[in-house]
Formats: C-alpha cells, sequence, structure tokens
C-alpha cells in the first residue's frame, strides 16, 4: 500500500467528507510524525506502536573502496516498535 | 524540550489545520493508523513516501530460554513487523547531534 492507495482508502472510509480532507490529513500527519523525530520527539499511538530515536556513537568506520580510515560522527536513527495490537494481528494473520 | 507526539495531537492538529471537526479528527487519526494495520495484517508491506516502509519478516521458530528461571522454551515461528525509514527521515533525524539537541 503506498500513500495514495492510503488516501483513496481513507476517503472510502469516510464517504461523508470530501476526498481532499483524506489527502491533507494523510500528507499532516506523515509531516508531523517526520517533524516530531527531527525535532527530537518521541511519538506513540496506542494499539500501534511507537517512534524513538536511537543513538549511534561516533566510530572509525573504512572506505570500502579504498580501504581508507573515515571519522564517521555520532549520529541519531528513527527506529520502530510494534505495539501488542499490532504484533498479535500481524501475527495472527502469518 | 522533547515531548511525546501522540493520536490526540495529531487529532489536534488535523481539527485546526484540515477544518475536520472534532469527532472526524480523531476518527480520520484512527483511521490512519487502522488501515495500515490493515494491510499490514492481510500481508501488504506499506510504503509512505518521505517516512518510511513497513514491511512484514516471517521468522522462523528458535531456540529461546526464560531469563528468569533459565528453562529452555522454543521461541515459535512469527510474523513480525519491521520499519524502515525513508532517507528523508533518516537525514532529517541525522541533524539532531549537529544541532546539539539531544533527544
Amino acid at each position: 500500500m503506498t500513500k495514495s492507495e492510503l488516501i483513496a482508502r481513507l476517503a472510502a472510509r469516510f464517504p461523508q467528507l470530501v476526498a481532499k480532507d483524506a489527502d491533507y490529513a494523510v500528507k499532516m500527519v506523515i509531516d508531523a510524525m517526520s517533524d516530531a523525530l527531527a525535532r527530537g520527539d518521541r511519538i506513540e499511538i496506542r494499539g500501534f506502536g511507537s517512534f524513538a530515536l536511537n543513538y549511534r556513537p561516533p566510530r572509525v568506520g573504512r572506505n570500502p573502496k579504498s580501504g581508507d580510515k573515515v571519522h564517521v560522527p555520532e549520529k541519531y536513527v528513527p527506529h520502530f516498535k510494534a505495539g501488542k495490537e499490532l504484533r498479535e494481528r500481524v501475527d495472527i494473520a502469518g | 524540550m522533547n515531548v511525546t507526539l501522540t493520536k490526540a495531537e495529531l487529532a489536534d492538529m488535523l481539527f485546526e489545520r484540515v477544518g475536520l471537526n472534532k469527532r472526524e479528527a480523531k476518527d480520520m487519526v484512527e483511521g490512519f493508523f487502522e488501515e495500515i494495520r490493515l494491510a499490514l495484517e492481510k500481508g501488504e508491506s506499506v510504503k509512505l513516501s518521505g517516512f518510511g516502509n513497513f514491511q512484514l519478516r516471517d521468522k522462523p521458530q528458535r531456540p529461546g530460554r526464560n531469563p528468569k528461571t533459565g528453562e529452555e522454551i522454543p521461541i515459535t515461528a512469527r510474523r513480525v513487523v519491521t520499519f524502515h525509514a525513508s532517507q528523508k527521515l533518516k537525514a532529517a533525524v541525522e541533524q539532531l547531534s549537529d544541532a546539539g539537541k539531544q533527544p
């Protein structure tokens, strides 16, 4: 399912709303979640899961082509942990 | 300042910026996550460009242990959801340490 398919499914779920509302809503929710993580905030959606940031310390890496040592600075990476309901529903289906 | 974004805040934003009424905003946020759950439940992966992909992984049974008793018990085969952030989201988050904003 892509973003545009999600918009279409939401529009079908809410026939009383105009299709544009589903379009704005999906884009706004995705933007709000990206912005929250970019600020260093967590996201907690009950029944779905949580998004947080994991710290990666600085390390010395290597350029795989030349073999040269390169300093890789510290960074944060997004991490998702599925919530109980999502975990159970996906597993039962499998 | 580090806070947590929840469904309530997302619904408030839809109410303020999209012009849905409070009930519609709440239902829309619930529907957003429910449609993603439904797709994953059906075995579909979900690709939200600019944010990331939710994918399914089938994991075989493997040996495990009860950490309290030390007793060996198999961890059953299962299907799990994994999330892969998009390059755009990774880049936005990486800059946190540059800006000195520690989460």
